[in-house]
């Protein structure tokens, strides 16, 4: 009996190291490649910095001259508020178009036109940020030099904001094309938000008598903190947005701009115009050093963005359940 | 009549179970269940839902533990060898431990063919003739070789409720297993498959050890050699399937078969 | 009581106006681009394009060492990141019981919002500052781009697939190694396509980090460790050079690269249509 029972428990014996253990801890290894990338990021960013970061140091981004010829001084201050006021301008263009599509996506329109507006939408998402810029310089420029600014102007002139010396491109121009840019996310994960609004409280509101908008208006404040996560979504995309902005804001460094016509310069936008042509080290140093402290910006941004996101989908979610 | 008698006699015993309980977490679903399963016979466990049979039968191929915070503790010999030592490769055991769901679940991204021949692919089998030989034998062995000879290549999922389940049952069998544990098989079926799948669980059992779950008293009676009652994750009575629905010894086994509970 | 009600009536059907109105605003621009490449880049296509490599100023030429150096930059960039794309939306999608899986889905979709100039850049001091400028400089950060997308739609589409055929696979006694890829993975081919396709559509439109880690190339491919041409920087220095002939192969490229992107779209539409067949 006792012979029978080992040679038969060889049949069901475990090896040694079994498939199953290799390939698990196989595939862990290539989803931790992702959190190994990132840190590697930030210290290879860090080490392409690091002349300027001795030579500058924190300073850095309060700096405001940008001298590669003659004193080699770096500073990117005014690089972030040309990449703070751009974005700015594409939130207060982007974000109502937005929210508007959102809410049609989500509320006025029926499940097989939604596929289709949703699809239209995504093809703004899908063009290229070049061809942005290509069509930006010869067909957008044009027509808001000709057709646009000048009515501005002559409305708006008396403010320093509106008077100015109008070419076409500039920081108005990025920032329209940005928010062009930025409606697709901004958009989608709207949708994505208030779709997720249990039917029950539109339903309670329906009932007592409510209009559409009524109804939006209510489902709108229970997505709300869903809805800033994805405007800040957004910023998150505008703030990175490189080569549209570079082909059209103009490229002068400049602390303030003289208008919102005049030409000025983003981080994203001096990396891209400057980088193969920087001659010094220091040069080079300081143009990584622009690109960490976007890295560290735009981080930032999108982490408190998809926390918000996606706490408030869970949220919603949990209701919906109870 | 007394042939098999004698015959079953003789028959050994596929499972001893000793002392097996089970938890979902903390929640403990089977408590202390003692019971040996004989040797190719049909044996049937019943009991109201909840009442732990599912869980039972998932203890026998250890299909029980895959679900997270699920826990075992006890000893299941099989063929006299405990299926929980630490030394036994679980998947080995489900190799000889067939299992047939409740809801049919052949693979639907793959043809007919594939379905059978997939166990037989994955652990190793490469000759393409021998493969197509226990395709065709398991196929006729549940009676769909007629049925889908000229279409072998359709998608697993493109049958009939009744064939689906058929199908996997070929799938458990080209594997060659000793045991086939059913769960439940035909209580998504309709009542002429299900006929179908109870008169094939009669030939089966001429070749394997078959243990069913249900929660239709009749199928049991109809079905099984041995009936097994169980309640709130006890075992409660256990003997002949003749024994226990003709003369139950415990006063809960004829609660439940004259519909005393929901 | 009742010019209340007719105040909220007016305000509803202006609301409703202004909701499509944001729609058809968005739209506008949407078809003036499109109009614009498919025009001007009409203009720009002809056999040369096609067959001619890039021209020198004045010179007639085409994007065909472009096209050649874009395609083999994509498929050097695929290898590297479709792989470790599709394991890692294994991992998150079979093993999603590891204290790992919540820092990594949260990383991915972070990884996704990195402005890709700071990825170029990344490549830059990793991989440019060894070899120099090259197809290997580019084609690295590309992946890194690819990653998260191809991650993120891996994990969707194997939790698609039921739990039952994963249970059906197990009791037959198949490792689960082989359940995960010959089984369950086979099940969700459709959406790992997919998700590739949307990868290469995104990383070939993708022109910064390939400026700061390859350059600009004139020539036919020639080596990994050497730059190669690319459609979408050209695009980008031709539109901002002043010469004519470069400035209509900007629009043909612009064309060339919209279709590319728009077959790709149309066709993963068409692949996910088709139900799932359970």
């Amino acid at each position: 009996m006792k012979s029978k029972t080992s040679f038969s428990k060889i049949v069901y014996l475990k090896a040694k190291i079994e498939g199953d253990e290799i390939f698990r801890l196989v595939s862990a290894l290539f989803a931790l490649a992702t959190i190994l990338l990132v840190g590697l990021m930030v210290y290879e960013l860090t080490r392409g910095s690091w002349l300027s970061l001795q030579k500058f140091g924190l300073w850095f981004i309060m700096g405001t001259s940008w001298d590669p010829v003659f004193t080699l001084n770096f500073g990117a201050l005014p690089l972030i508020l040309g990449t703070l006021t751009t974005s700015a301008i594409a939130l207060a263009m982007g974000v109502p178009i937005s929210i508007g599509i959102g809410l049609l996506l989500s509320e006025y329109i029926p499940k097989r036109l939604g596929f289709f507006v949703s699809f239209m939408v995504e093809l703004l998402a899908a063009i290229p940020s070049v061809i942005y810029g290509l069509w930006g310089i010869f067909v957008l420029i044009p027509f808001l030099r000709n057709n646009v600014y000048p009515y501005i102007q002559a409305v708006l002139g008396s403010l320093p904001l509106f008077s100015g010396p109008i070419y076409g491109g500039g920081v108005l121009t990025a920032g329209i094309v940005l928010a062009i840019m930025i409606i697709p996310i901004i958009s989608s994960v709207s949708r994505d938000v208030l779709s997720a609004v249990p039917h029950s409280q539109r339903e309670a509101v329906i009932s007592l008598g409510a209009t559409k908008w009524e109804t939006c208006k209510i489902v709108m404040s229970y997505a709300k903190p869903g809805v800033i996560g994805a405007i800040i979504l957004g910023l998150g995309r505008a703030i990175g947005e490189t080569m549209a902005v570079t082909m059209l804001i103009g490229n002068k460094f400049k602390v303030l701009p003289s208008s919102f016509f005049d030409a000025w310069y983003t981080m994203a936008a001096i990396i891209a115009n400057e980088f193969t042509e920087a001659t010094s080290d220091v040069y080079v140093s300081a143009l990584i050093h622009v690109g960490l402290t976007l890295f560290l910006i735009s981080l930032i941004v999108n982490v408190i963005a998809r926390l918000i996101v996606w706490r408030t989908l869970r949220l919603v979610k949990g209701v919906s359940r109870g | 009549m007394v042939n098999r008698q004698k015959l079953e006699a003789e028959l050994s015993y596929k499972f001893e179970i000793e002392n097996l309980n089970a938890w979902f977490g903390s929640k403990q679903v089977l408590k202390s269940i003692n019971m040996k399963i004989k040797e190719k016979a049909i044996t049937a466990i019943i009991g109201p839902s909840g009442c732990g049979k599912t869980t039972l039968i998932r203890c026998l191929n250890r299909m029980h533990e895959t679900i997270p915070d699920a826990k075992v503790s006890g000893r299941v010999l099989f063929n006299e060898v405990n299926i929980y030592d630490r030394d036994v490769d679980p998947v080995r055991i489900r190799r000889k431990i067939g299992m047939i769901f409740q809801k049919p679940n052949p693979f639907p991204m793959m043809s007919i063919y594939d379905n059978v021949a997939i166990g037989l692919k994955l652990n190793g089998v490469k000759d393409k003739r021998k493969i197509d030989l226990i395709v065709e034998k398991s196929l006729r062995m549940v009676g769909l070789w007629d049925e889908v000879k000229d279409e072998l290549n359709k998608s697993g999922a493109s049958l009939s409720g009744g064939q689906q389940q058929r199908l996997c049952i070929a799938r458990a069998l080209a594997v060659e297993p000793e045991v086939l544990l059913m769960d439940e098989p035909t209580s998504a079926l309709d009542p002429i498959s299900s006929a179908k799948i109870e008169i094939l669980t009669r030939e089966l059992a001429k070749d394997y050890t078959i243990i069913i779950v249900t929660h239709n008293m009749q199928q049991a009676a109809r079905v099984s050699d041995y009936t097994a009652f169980l309640y709130l994750g006890e075992l409660i009575e256990y003997g002949p399937t003749r024994q226990i629905f003709e003369n139950p010894k415990n006063e809960l086994t004829e609660k439940y078969l004259t519909g005393g509970f929901g | 009581m009742m010019d209340n009600y007719r105040i909220r009536k007016i305000k509803d059907r202006l609301m409703r106006i202004l909701v499509w109105s944001s729609l058809i605003i968005a739209m506008i621009p949407l078809f003036s681009i499109l109009l614009d490449v498919f025009v001007n880049g009409a203009r720009a296509i002809d056999m040369d394009f096609f067959l001619l490599p890039t021209p020198t100023v004045g010179e007639k030429g085409g994007i065909a060492n472009a096209i050649q150096g874009t395609l083999i930059t994509l498929g050097l960039a695929s290898i590297i990141g479709v792989p470790i794309g599709i394991m890692s939306g294994i991992f998150l999608s079979e093993y999603h019981d590891s204290k790992l899986s919540q820092p990594v889905r949260f990383i991915n979709d972070v990884l996704s919002g990195f402005p890709s100039i700071v990825v170029g850049i990344f490549g830059y001091v990793l991989i440019v500052s060894v070899i120099g400028f090259s197809v290997i400089a580019a084609a690295f950060s590309l992946a890194i781009i690819m990653i998260p997308i191809v991650t993120r739609t891996t994990e969707e589409s194997l939790r698609m697939v039921p739990v039952a055929i994963r249970e059906a696979a197990l009791a037959l006694g198949i490792r689960r190694w082989k359940t995960i890829i010959f089984i369950v993975l086979k099940g969700a081919r459709k959406g790992v396509i997919t998700g590739i396709l949307l990868a290469l559509a995104r990383i070939a439109g993708e022109s910064a980090p390939v400026l700061v880690t390859m350059g600009y190339w004139r020539w036919w491919f020639s080596g990994l460790n050497r730059p190669a041409s690319n459609i979408a920087l050209n695009i980008y220095l031709f539109a901002i050079s002043p010469f004519e002939n470069w400035r209509t192969l900007a629009w043909g490229s612009a064309l060339f690269l919209i279709l590319m992107i728009l077959g790709i779209s149309i066709l993963v539409r068409v692949l996910t249509r088709g139900k799932y067949e359970w």
